[in-house]
């Protein structure tokens, strides 16, 4: 038989569809990597936009000060009451600080100028300092604070970018503005102060510890994500302690117990839906009934930590009823089989089988109410709180609404601040789901 | 471990029945226009006189009046804020669930202004020119027909020759709803097609933008605007004084019936886009929830509200020295105003 030409011989012909199933398989992976790489990009330019924009969040450049503390003005009577110094004038002791560092400025204007610098957090410095050691009455102090966030940001280069620090102290005549005065946010008298300031070396950029331990303030410069932060974690202790105990109960019973009928199918059915019912659902129906029929406060978080105990419940509950099911029938059977009975076998033998997967799940459902704000709209946990928190009880905010609120702010500084604490979020979120991670990977067992 | 988590839980459900009795914390709904002002307010008061920081919420004017007239008790507010007036029906509504006694403190004026970027040249509209540009339907030679205009040089020769964007609030904004009425209104009523129509009809011709993509809802954050505003020169935008005080080496304000946005204009009343803002008291709270009195002293001080007090730093346009001397006594005395 001879090969004419057009036709192909059998080794030929599987050459060639070997060579198309080749093609198709290296074309699925050049798409697999091109997904891949796409996401990847994304979450890259996220990360790099936020810690661009976020960084300079955790400096503050402060100022430094020598206050006379005058007794006349703080504490007359020279009795060093708390509470009377609680309430002293501390303002005028900046003040005087500040206007001895500039004599020049002797009119209404240029003294309002001059008081610019600092920022009206500067007082209350002062006066925990004062009130943590009452002998400084009467003394002359040097100390540090913070200067307003408008300067700050200046300083920053995020107001002009031509101009930053460094330039501000090294250009001795003109400063390279941008724009001329006027357009700018600062003007020539603002920006004189500033410099003769910088020269006198009283000016640094420091770590803002205030970022960290402060609640929420107006005055970016003085806006911390302390109280949010400590709201959200008794949210979520409040979450954690009801839907993992309930969560887990729920799933060995409908795994282990429940007789399989139409009923339980039902159930089944319903709490996968409820996986995903929009989470603001589960706000409204935690204003009806925790708020106002069980007459909860608002805004606390332990109403908060209930609503999101309603979200995460079905998440942990299908999680749990997964890692169930993978303990294989023959542990249960040798339990069975050497007469231990039915709670012994689950509480000994399935469950600490199951565990890790139950805690993977409820540490990612934890992560999600981590990063939830709609159900809280309705509860009074979108609100402007100060005060840190001392109990689920008080009112407080929880980080993820801390970020809408400050995204939402006028002031310039705010935007950097709500970078900032993107990022604390996201290491929060990291942290959670690296522990779920390693707890898999130590306590998973294969069979 | 889970028997101690469960224990645990119970003991905390359980603990918490009956705490809504006490409250010693002044509690503040309403409108996210005054928040940022009753937020410095609130923060002041709370540093200076030690008592616990009023805890503000930003829930919209309506939502506010919603939460403010359901009853008297802790468990209700104790001041809402408003970027308009209360309504009639809010008073009802008010005096149904035993609010009757309620304070209107106007706190100060807030200006809307149009923007657009620096890099783009500056613009001059009236009222009828933005009307124009951005109803839904205009009278041409006596009939309703859609809106024809593309470009700002097809509504009046001496504008430029740039196409018509404008971003703008969604509808559920009090910023966009005073627009409507400081603006459109008075636009549409420059025409005598708007003359002798009714109340609902009126409405509809003078409040309906049009929906074609040259109106363009740009949601309840006005840091967007301003961002995108910047990325795109040839928008414009429509947002709150205190962004364009804060962003004016970015974008500039458009002038509007020959007044520039600027403080002094909306201070004087000069500049025609401006409107009040409210708090308004539970008077029948002062007395029972701590420190009430002295918040709305701090509120009226001189240091916060008056022409050099530190809301004006924020960009709320102070009152002038008459007004602000009746609503302090009208507060301080629990007038009740409304009725």
């Amino acid at each position: 038989m001879t090969a004419e030409s057009g036709t192909k011989s059998p080794t030929e012909r599987m050459r060639a569809t070997l060579r198309r199933r080749y093609a198709a398989e290296r074309r699925f992976q050049a798409y697999g990597i091109v997904a891949i790489v796409v996401a990847l990009s994304m979450l890259v330019t996220l990360f790099v936009t936020i810690i661009g924009n976020g960084a300079g969040a955790f400096v503050q450049h402060t100022a430094r000060l020598d206050i006379s503390v005058y007794p006349q003005d703080i504490d007359p009577g020279r009795e060093a009451d708390l509470d009377a110094l609680a309430r002293a004038n501390y303002q005028s002791l900046v003040n005087d600080a500040l206007y001895s560092m500039f004599p020049e400025a002797t009119s209404r204007q240029d003294r309002r100028a001059v008081r610019d610098l600092i920022s009206p957090g500067a007082k209350f410095v002062i006066r925990d300092m004062v009130m943590d050691d009452p002998s400084l009455i009467g003394q002359r102090v040097s100390v540090r604070v913070p200067l307003s966030s408008q300067y700050d940001q200046v300083l920053k280069g995020n107001v002009d970018p031509a101009v930053d620090f460094r330039v501000m102290r090294e250009s001795s005549t003109e400063i390279p503005w941008s724009l001329p005065e006027g357009e700018r946010l600062i003007s020539d008298t603002q920006a004189g102060y500033l410099q003769q300031l910088i020269r006198q070396g009283e000016v640094e950029g420091s770590f803002n510890r205030w970022f960290f331990t402060n609640g929420d303030s107006r005055q970016p410069e003085l806006a911390g994500i302390w109280g949010a932060a400590v709201g959200s974690m008794f949210t979520l202790m409040v979450t954690l302690l009801l839907s993992f105990p309930i969560g887990v109960s729920a799933a060995i019973y409908l795994e282990e117990f429940a007789p399989k009928n139409r009923l339980t199918d039902i159930i089944e059915v319903n709490i996968n839906n409820l996986a995903a019912v929009p989470s603001i659902v589960f706000g409204l129906l935690g204003l009806a009934v925790f708020l106002q029929f069980f007459g909860l406060p608002r805004s606390a978080p332990l109403v908060g930590g209930l609503v999101l105990t309603l979200m995460t419940l079905p998440t942990i509950i299908i999680a749990s009823r997964a890692a169930l099911k993978s303990v294989p029938p023959s542990i249960r059977e040798a339990a069975l089989g050497v007469g231990a009975s039915k709670l012994q076998c689950i509480v000994h033998h399935v469950l600490p089988l199951a565990m890790p997967g139950m805690l993977t799940g409820t540490i990612i459902g934890m992560a999600q109410a981590l990063g939830e704000t709609a159900p809280l709209l309705m509860i009074g946990m979108v609100a402007f709180v100060v005060d840190v928190p001392g109990s689920p009880l008080d009112p407080s905010t929880v980080l993820p609404v801390q970020i809408y609120l400050w995204a939402d702010s006028p002031e310039r500084a705010f935007t950097e601040r709500t970078s900032a604490a993107i990022m604390c979020l996201l290491g929060f979120l990291i942290l959670m789901n690296a522990v779920a991670v390693l707890l898999r990977k130590r306590f998973e067992r294969r069979w | 471990m889970i028997k101690k988590s469960i224990l645990l839980a119970a003991v905390a459900t359980v603990g918490v029945a009956g705490v809504a009795e006490a409250r010693d914390q002044i509690r503040i709904v309403g409108s996210s226009t005054v928040y940022p002002f009753t937020t410095v307010v609130a923060e002041t008061f709370g540093k200076k006189t030690g008592m616990p920081t009023p805890v503000v919420e930003s829930t919209g004017s309506g939502g506010g009046f919603k939460l403010f007239c359901a009853g008297l008790g802790v468990e209700h507010p104790d001041f809402t804020n408003a970027s308009r007036a209360i309504k009639s029906s809010e008073v009802e509504t008010c005096a149904s669930n035993g609010v009757e006694a309620v304070t209107e403190l106007k706190v100060g004026y807030d200006g809307i202004v149009m923007a657009n970027a620096k890099s783009a040249p500056s613009l001059e509209l009236t009222k009828t020119q933005i009307y124009l540009a951005l109803a839904k339907d205009v009278p041409q030679d006596g009939e309703w027909v859609a809106n024809p205009y593309t470009k700002w040089s097809d509504i009046d020769a001496s504008l430029p020759d740039a196409e018509i964007e404008v971003l703008g609030p969604p509808p559920t904004s009090g910023t966009r709803d005073a627009f409507l009425e400081l603006v459109m209104e008075p636009g549409c009523e420059s025409f005598a097609e708007c003359e002798g129509l009714e109340k609902a009809d009126f409405k509809a011709r003078a409040f309906t933008l049009r929906e074609d993509g040259r109106f363009i809802e740009a949601g309840e954050n006005d840091n967007l605007i301003v961002q995108k505003l910047e990325a795109n020169p040839a928008a414009l935008g429509i947002f709150g004084f205190s962004f364009l005080d804060q962003n004016m080496d970015k974008v500039q304000g458009t002038v509007i019936e020959g007044e520039a946005p600027t403080f002094e204009n909306i201070a004087s009343g000069a500049y025609p886009v401006s409107r009040p803002l409210f708090v308004y008291v539970k008077t029948a709270h002062m007395g029972v929830i701590p420190g009430m009195e002295a918040f709305l002293q701090e509120y009226t001080d001189e240091a916060a509200w008056g022409p050099e007090g530190y809301l004006s730093d924020k960009g709320l346009i102070p009152m002038p020295d008459a007004e602000r001397a009746e609503y302090r006594d009208a507060a301080l005395n629990k007038v009740d105003n409304i009725n």
